[in-house]
């Protein structure tokens, strides 16, 4: 075959089955080859050809990748023909290749609506599948009357598509609802349980969407959840249920039961018996028989062998675990066997389950077993525990922790388990508490202590921000150290070369803070009139620091400048600057030191010196809520947003990619004298410079307006909160602290110690997501109709006008009810929001709830 | 709603695969690679499921089941039930099985159009529709007999196996 005349190529045409059979042979180069080929028969007018080379080419495209939007209209021109096998290649490429954006599109809809008219079923079912998977507002618009038509079909198989199609005319062309939806809801009467599943699946997606537009449906659901005997039928009405009655309690109370007779059958199979689990579970969990009945049926998930059946139960029970823990606590056993079940999801499920079940009295012991596992793990699940431990204590300030020592030793055991890749997230940590909690400090430094002697732990790059962590706290809580001079030693050892700089940088920097703390005793300790200040120090914490003999202070002193000296030729800026910086200090001090003995006088310039660096030192670092950015007035004069709307559009790709990346997006990174405040958020929705008096700013531009954008004074520029009445040049302070204190109601050794937590801004803030407002049409048209027709209808409901009246004015206190009781998640922005919309749309046209219910 | 239908052999190359929402065919190839790496680092007697977000969304998860050389994958998200899908996954291996008796991954292979055919049948636009194998078989055989119909009015054959002999 790979030797084929050429004469014969050209004369005939490769099928598809040729073109598989060749690139079985021999893939790259064949592919560009049949390529050509195709692009040349497409072109011809035989329509045969031309139809043959459209097929091979959607081969090529759903699984060769191979772009075939090119084609597009030729495909149109191979749907016209009048032969069927040519539709189906026609209609099968429109299918898989057209999108909003393809230009022909258009084209096509007088051929879709010849046939859809057409007597034979299958062209109304290729036209009807096409226009499913393209259909745009414009094809769905003038569509509209055909599916109507075909809504009323006598052949199944046409209706069940064309009920299919529906869902997607619908969502493009939310008036189709006026033609369209009676015929839709009478199907829900069919008898045929493919119809009746087609439609119930047409409205589970509905419902999905915009529960409330369908609760009027409620009663003809019902009937079939109680008749039906199609598994399909009745998971797709389940799932109806459960988004419906978890808007309208008493829908719960109502459909409780047929679901407990589902769940009581004998020979029920098990998606069925699931399906009703979850519902009960996710929708229907205040009705105690239900969720009791339910929590049993879900243990035999539990104890089945099949791991889908445990991997789904355990699924299951953590829909249930937030608001009913005691089903999972009745669980304990199965959920910790499954910790070492062979199947990543399970063990993912049951790590969720332990940690939903954590609370005060069994933290330390969940995450002992917890640790064990993970040393037994594989890496990425022994990270996946670390990880969920560490959001877990965290959470609203470490509410859970009341024995912070043991904590932060946790912390350090997990630097040293060896997978452990969750550096960033305990060097947070570690910082936090330092900053929040006082009487946690003195165990700090002696973690540190112990993580920065080890010269093991350099070595590893996951560890670095840890130790960069601990060097940190052993330099601003030195005081708490009952041995500077071992840890001044530990961080300038040797191995710290294989930090990386910005990390090398701030053990130098914690160093220097430890010289001068040992320093600051040592004169100290000298002065005679000061005696009751070396008392101090070492009666406060609860560390001695003895003081420091003229050796002890001299070879200190020695060792740090020896460390140092060969880092003040390093290329890294910042260290050799900061090397540069102890250097030239010790400098300055060296020479008092020996002769301090004979000087009694305090003033020296090198006292002075010291008692300056004390004093930087001195200033106790705190937590920053994230909003303290926003609080910030500007100074005068300061235009923000000028000249920077072009560099944010350049700068946006930059950015956004990074602010999604970041760990921990309201991170504080701390430098001696000025708190540098970085939020993520902030950054990526506008670059403010850095905050420079206006005069500075002036100056600058005057020496380089070559630089700057020719700028327009605009009078009323406002930040971004619109704080444009603040006349003073001040910061507030930075930090808003208010502090929480914590009666201990049991009898424990220790209380537990003071978290100073922010009164805003400790969490991260998450921006709300946009609420969809595309669907407003489609529920309006829906709840037109259903006004419409419950107005026509006087069957078994009997309406009352004050029935109505009660019926919204109960709507509206649910909702209200449910408002409440929402916690104060970031997502509660965007469910209230639509809830205001929804409220709106149901007091002026009340959607009634049928007494049903009542 | 079904988002996606896929069959790929155990070496990753794929044999069918249809998506029910419009996707570039460079992410279309790369979402196939996605649940190939995933599927072929799962052990053997563990579940069929898998939540894959990070290749299809938020509220995706994945279904799949390892028949000799293929794995037959489907992705859905929360408005399908998990152990039905698992079912489903079972109408269509059936279906193919009665349409090509004792069927095999060549089957797959040089059938194409007809599994397009098959599938579908059973999902249309993203939505299941039918799950009774015979209905599904029924329609299959009249399609294939209108499209051999409306061949049947060549006479000279156009395809080179046609010219060689046909297979």
């Amino acid at each position: 075959m790979a030797s084929s005349n050429s004469l014969m190529d050209s004369l005939f045409q490769r099928s598809l089955e040729d073109l598989i059979k060749g690139l079985r042979l021999g893939e790259s180069t064949f592919i560009s080859k049949s390529l050509e080929e195709i692009r040349r028969e497409i072109k011809l007018t035989d329509l045969s050809t031309k139809s043959v080379a459209l097929q091979k080419l959607s081969y090529l495209a759903a699984l060769h990748g191979v772009d075939m939007t090119w084609a597009a209209f030729h495909a149109v021109e191979v749907v016209s023909s009048s032969r069927f096998a040519h539709k189906r290649i026609g209609y099968h490429a429109i299918a898989q290749s057209f999108s909003d954006q393809t230009p022909v599109l258009l084209l096509i809809t007088n051929q879709l609506r010849k046939d859809l008219n057409s007597s034979n079923e299958y062209e109304v079912s290729l036209a009807l599948e096409c226009l499913a998977r393209i259909g745009t507002d414009d094809l769905a618009r003038d569509l509209t009357s055909e599916v109507f038509t075909l809504l009323g079909s006598s052949k199944a198989l046409v209706r069940k598509k064309a009920i299919g199609v529906v869902l997607r005319v619908f969502d493009k062309y939310p008036d189709a609802v006026k033609v369209c939806f009676k015929r839709l809801v009478e199907n829900l009467e069919s008898s045929d349980p493919q119809l009746l599943s087609a439609v119930v699946g047409v409205f589970c997606e509905l419902t999905a969407k915009d529960p409330r537009s369908y609760l009027p449906l409620a009663p003809e659901f019902y009937k079939i959840l109680v008749d039906s005997r199609n598994n399909w039928v009745l998971i797709k009405v389940l799932k109806i249920f459960a988004k419906l009655a978890s808007i309208e309690p008493r829908l719960a109370k109502k459909v409780a039961d047929p679901v407990c007779e589902h769940m009581r059958k004998q020979n029920v199979g098990k998606s069925l018996l699931f399906e009703c689990i979850r519902t009960v579970f996710s929708s229907l969990s205040d009705q105690e028989v239900a969720l009791k009945l339910a929590v049993v049926k879900i243990r035999e998930f539990l104890m089945d062998d099949d791991p889908n059946l445990k991997y789904l139960g355990l699924h299951a029970l953590s829909i249930v675990a937030p608001k009913h823990l005691w089903a999972v606590l009745e669980n304990k056993e199965a959920v910790v066997k499954a910790m070492s079940d062979e199947d990543p999801n399970v063990k993912r499920e049951a790590l969720h389950l332990l940690m939903a079940m954590v609370n005060e009295d069994n933290v330390t012991e969940i995450s002992r077993i917890l640790m064990n596992y993970a040393l037994k793990s594989d890496p990425l699940f022994c990270n996946e525990i670390i990880g969920s431990i560490l959001v877990a204590c965290s959470r609203d300030s470490y509410e859970i922790i009341v024995d912070f020592d043991w904590y932060l030793s946790l912390l350090s055991e997990m630097a040293r388990v060896p997978n452990c890749q969750r550096g960033k997230e305990i060097e947070h940590q570690l910082i936090d508490i330092g900053t929040r909690v006082k009487d946690a400090r003195l165990e700090l430094v002696r973690v540190s202590r112990a993580l920065l002697i080890d010269p093991a732990l350099l070595g590893n790059q996951y560890l670095h921000p840890i130790l960069s962590a601990a060097a940190w706290a052993s330099g601003e809580y030195v005081e708490f150290s009952k041995a500077p001079y071992e840890i001044a030693e530990a961080l300038l050892q040797p191995r710290t070369c294989l930090l990386p700089h910005s990390i090398r940088a701030i053990y130098i920097h914690s160093a220097f803070k430890v010289l001068v703390f040992s320093l600051g005793v040592y004169f100290s300790a000298q002065e005679p009139t000061s005696s009751s200040l070396v008392q101090e120090s070492t009666s406060s914490g609860s560390s001695a620091v003895n003081g420091f003999t003229y050796d002890s202070i001299s070879s200190l002193v020695s060792m740090i400048e020896l460390g140092l000296c060969s880092l003040s030729g390093t290329i890294d800026v910042e260290v050799q600057e900061r090397a540069k910086n102890i250097l030239g200090f010790i400098g300055i001090i060296k020479h008092e030191i020996a002769e301090k003995a004979t000087f009694q006088d305090s003033e020296t310039e090198v006292h002075r010196a010291i008692a300056f660096m004390e004093d930087v030192f001195s200033e106790e670092l705190g937590p920053v809520s994230s909003t303290a950015q926003e609080k910030v007035p500007l100074p005068e004069g300061l235009e923000l947003n000028e000249n920077l709307e072009g560099l944010q559009e350049i700068c946006r790709e930059v950015l956004e990619p990074m602010a999604e990346s970041d760990y921990s997006s309201d991170k504080v990174s701390f430098s001696v004298a000025k708190l540098r405040i970085r939020d993520q958020e902030e950054a990526s929705s506008s670059l403010p410079p850095p905050l420079e008096s206006s005069s500075l700013l002036a100056e600058h531009r005057k020496r380089h307006g070559l630089y700057y954008l020719s700028s327009q004074k605009s009078d009323d520029h406002k930040d971004r909160d619109g704080n444009d009445d603040n006349t003073s040049n001040e910061y507030p302070p930075a930090n808003e602290i208010s502090v929480d204190s914590f009666k201990s109601k049991k009898k424990l050794s220790k209380p537990r110690p003071v978290v100073v937590k922010l009164d805003e801004g400790d969490e991260p803030k998450t921006k709300p997501d946009a609420s969809s407002s595309n669907d407003e049409p489609l529920s309006r048209a829906i709840q037109t109709a259903l006004m419409g027709k419950g107005k026509g209808k006087e069957k078994e409901r009997v309406k009352e006008n004050h029935e109505i009246n009660l019926d919204t004015e109960n709507i509206e206190q649910s909702s209200r009810r449910e408002k409440k009781k929402e916690k104060n998640g970031e997502r509660s922005s965007k469910r209230s929001s639509r809830r205001q919309k929804d409220k709106e749309a149901s007091v002026t046209k009340p959607v009634e709830v049928p007494d049903l219910l009542l | 709603m079904i988002k996606a239908v896929m069959m790929m052999n155990t070496q990753g190359k794929p044999r069918v695969a249809k998506f029910y929402d419009f996707l570039l065919v460079e992410k279309q190839q790369e979402l196939i690679r996605g649940v190939f790496s995933v599927l072929s680092s799962r052990p053997e007697n563990v579940s069929n499921f898998l939540e894959i977000d990070s290749l299809f969304g938020p509220d995706s998860r994945l279904v799949y089941k390892h028949y000799a050389t293929l794995y037959f994958v489907l992705v859905f998200d929360g408005s399908e039930n998990e152990l039905a899908m698992l079912d489903l996954i079972q109408v269509l291996v059936e279906t193919l099985d009665k349409c090509f008796s004792n069927v095999c991954e060549l089957d797959i292979v040089f059938n194409y159009s007809k599994m397009h055919t098959v599938l579908d049948e059973i999902v249309f636009g993203g939505q299941v529709l039918e799950t009774r194998s015979d209905e599904i078989l029924k329609a299959v055989e009249e399609i294939s007999k209108l499209e051999a119909a409306s061949n049947s009015i060549s006479l000279v054959p156009k395809s080179v196996s046609g010219w060689r002999g046909g297979r």
